[in-house]
């Protein structure tokens, strides 16, 4: 896909970037920066937060306000500059271990509030910055290097997670989807309230490598052969949604967002000061 | 950029140590708390609850200290003042990101009220027990500044210092009283004016910028907020002057050596240090916090019996004041170093006194203050003799 039409988006003095070739963290993030071109929003007033992780690293690729943290952290970081900065959009970049390991908590918290973030998690089933050691995203059965005898655990449904804890926004897509992506990443950063897009991204380095996937095209034919719409779905029993990832726009609800709430919990002494001078 | 103003609150009146806190903290213009319940601390997030909204403030209530600590430096690189306050367990899950916090270069106070340790320990008995910790905690080599108040008094006015401090070095700064301070109610005298100072802003336009260029003859980056049009990258990674990622040695050894030179350059502004009766002491007593009330009525009593005590009181715990130390006056035979912890600060004395002082301690942790007799017999085991 031709980048011209982000290619003002981009730190291009920043590139070429660290990823591998063949990983998926490119085409995603051309999807985040197609979403905030649809939305024509003033970089000046777009802040892009990361935790640690190849996929955090897109951070210092895109031309915002931008800010890599540590790993797990990208949540509280961005609830601070959120509140501090209601008027700016703030979008969180992160990997499925940043976000569902070690930031696991923070993740649930933040839906629970109904923060006003738009949390992209780059899935690609595997701690890629650290060599392919499994995450909570991870299938079971699959082989890392921390699993050699394949996964004994079950993973987490990033998107059921964020609905129970009380998110406002849930979509999902692949990269093999990437023409899907800009529309979910302008409905997130719409919503007012906790969003999640979750895109499934290929690691053909470690997580293709070691289960048989190694050409980045593999995982590409393994994402289009694994995904089925929303609709889809509709019309599927629960035994053949089994190891099936549902795609597309899959959770939406309405729920007070917690900075507004704030915001009139100040303006209701305000009231009060300019009432009683 | 500094100026003064009239503190809302100006008068006189009963206090208490961490409500002295929370009262210099808003003085001081901080609009921004994110912190996690934890005795003896709490009281500090129950004022600001109430009271930040009612300035235009935030407060939020995190779901942990990692947390806390996270969105207060998210909320300081978008302009606000912000602090958290915390105890020992608290403290020990902040430790990552205030590393981050120094390297990133973002001002932030951070309370440890210190309590009884290790790990859950005495919740609700005093201790001074995280001296190092608040020094090394975070890995890597980092500056850090750590003031401990010995009076609610000393709580306002180093509340308000530690606010212009890390404005002022773009540091996080540690308040570092124990739980007595923060507990105590006592008279205060809010001061008639307090200064404040702002962090620098950027003199270049956004088309020149580089957040964390150094102007010649200052220390200090001048990095924008966020959303104010100059867009930039912060990086928990070594960096360069650009703010974007380098595994040069030659810009890390000088992104480190000028964060450590911010604040020894520094020492003179933020030293506080106070002294009694050295001319003529035989033995030095020296303490930091709450021990610092014991140690005063020691000397009283000592002196009462003849015994010729002075003292040294501290309220920057560090960078340590070493200079102090190193000039004593020569009838000074020994420092005597009273601590609530099995023996922190002691070392620090060792390490910078002159090799003809004696150098012991009154090193009491078992969860009670330590008494002026304690000392005073400290001080009659150690007055006879020196090197
Ligand atoms: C506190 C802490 N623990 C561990 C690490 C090491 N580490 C760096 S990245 C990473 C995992 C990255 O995986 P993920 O978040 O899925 O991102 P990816 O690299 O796959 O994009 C780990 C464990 C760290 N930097 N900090
Ligand atoms: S290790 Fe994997 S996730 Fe990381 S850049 Fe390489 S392919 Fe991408």
């Amino acid at each position: 896909m031709a980048v011209a039409d982000i290619q003002k988006y981009l730190r291009s003095n920043r590139l070429p970037h660290i990823w591998c070739p063949g990983c998926g963290n490119g085409i995603v993030l051309g999807g985040v920066l197609r979403g905030v071109d649809k939305l024509q929003l003033d970089p000046n007033k777009v802040v892009v937060v990361s935790g640690i992780g190849c996929s955090s690293r897109s951070a210092g690729y895109v031309d915002f306000n931008t800010l890599h943290t540590a790993h797990g952290r990208a949540i509280p970081f961005a609830t601070g500059v959120k509140l501090a900065r209601p008027d700016l959009t703030v979008i969180v970049i992160t990997g499925d271990g940043d976000l569902a390991a070690i930031g696991g908590n923070h993740f649930i918290h933040a839906a629970r509030r109904n923060m006003d973030l738009t949390v992209v998690v780059f899935n690609n089933s595997t701690y890629g910055m650290t060599s392919g050691q499994y995450s909570p995203l991870t299938p079971a059965g699959a082989i890392a290097a921390t699993a050699p005898y394949g996964n004994l655990e079950r993973a987490f449904d990033m998107g059921r997670l964020a609905e129970a804890a009380g998110a406002t926004y849930v979509a999902r897509s692949t990269t093999f989807h990437a023409l899907q992506i800009p529309d979910l990443i302008v409905a997130a950063i719409q919503n007012k309230g906790f969003s999640l897009v979750e895109v499934i991204a290929g690691c053909p380095v470690y997580y293709g490598r070691m289960n048989k996937m190694s050409a980045p095209a593999d995982m590409l034919k393994w994402q289009k052969e694994n995904a089925v719409s929303v609709q889809q779905a509709g019309n599927m029993t629960p035994e053949q949604l089994k190891g099936k990832h549902i795609i597309g726009e899959l959770f939406r609800r309405q729920a007070p967002e917690y900075t507004e709430e704030y915001g009139k919990l100040i303006q209701r002494f305000t009231q009060e000061k300019s009432r009683v001078s | 950029m500094s100026h003064v103003i009239p503190p809302v609150s100006a008068q006189a009146m009963l206090m208490q140590g961490n409500e002295a806190c929370a009262q210099a903290a808003l003085d001081v213009g901080m609009r921004f708390f994110a912190g996690y319940p934890i005795t003896p601390s709490t009281e500090i997030a129950e004022a600001l609850a109430e009271r930040l909204p009612k300035v235009g403030g935030t407060f939020i209530q995190m779901e942990d200290e990692i947390a806390s600590i996270g969105a207060i430096l998210g909320a300081s690189l978008a302009g606000r003042k912000s602090m958290t306050a915390t105890s020992g367990p608290g403290f020990s899950l902040m430790q990552e990101l205030i590393g981050l916090g120094c390297l990133c270069e973002i001002p932030c106070v951070i309370v440890n009220v210190q309590r009884g340790g290790p790990s859950t320990g005495l919740p609700t008995a005093p201790a001074q027990g995280d001296i190092m910790q608040a020094r090394w905690g975070t890995h890597g080599d980092h500056p850090i500044v750590v003031l401990s108040p010995s009076s609610v008094t000393e709580m306002y006015e180093l509340t308000v210092a530690a606010f212009n401090i890390a404005e002022a070095l773009r540091n996080p700064v540690i308040l570092l009283p124990d739980e007595i301070i923060a507990h105590m109610r006592e008279k205060i005298q809010i001061p008639e004016t307090i200064k404040i100072v702002d962090r620098l802003k950027p003199d270049q336009p956004p088309e020149k910028y580089k957040p964390y260029a150094i102007k010649e003859g200052e220390l200090v980056p001048r990095l924008a907020n966020f959303g104010e049009g100059y867009r930039f990258n912060v990086t928990s990674l070594i960096h360069d002057e650009t703010g974007f990622p380098s595994g040069s040695p030659q810009v890390t050894e000088t992104l480190l050596k000028r964060l450590m030179q911010k604040v020894e350059s520094s020492r003179k502004e933020i030293t506080f240090v106070e002294s009694r009766d050295l001319e003529d002491a035989r033995v030095v007593l020296f303490s930091c916090g709450s021990t610092v009330r014991s140690m005063k009525e020691a000397a009283r009593e000592a002196r009462q019996k003849g015994l010729k005590v002075g003292w040294i009181k501290t309220g920057t715990v560090w960078p340590f004041p070493d200079e102090v130390f190193q000039n004593l006056p020569p009838n000074v035979k020994t420092v005597l170093v009273c601590e609530m912890n099995l023996g922190m600060l002691v070392h620090e004395v060792r390490r910078s006194a002159p090799d003809r002082i004696r150098v012991e301690s009154v090193a009491i942790a078992n969860g009670c203050f330590i008494t002026p007799q304690e000392i005073v017999s400290g001080i009659e085991t150690v007055y006879e003799g020196g090197r």
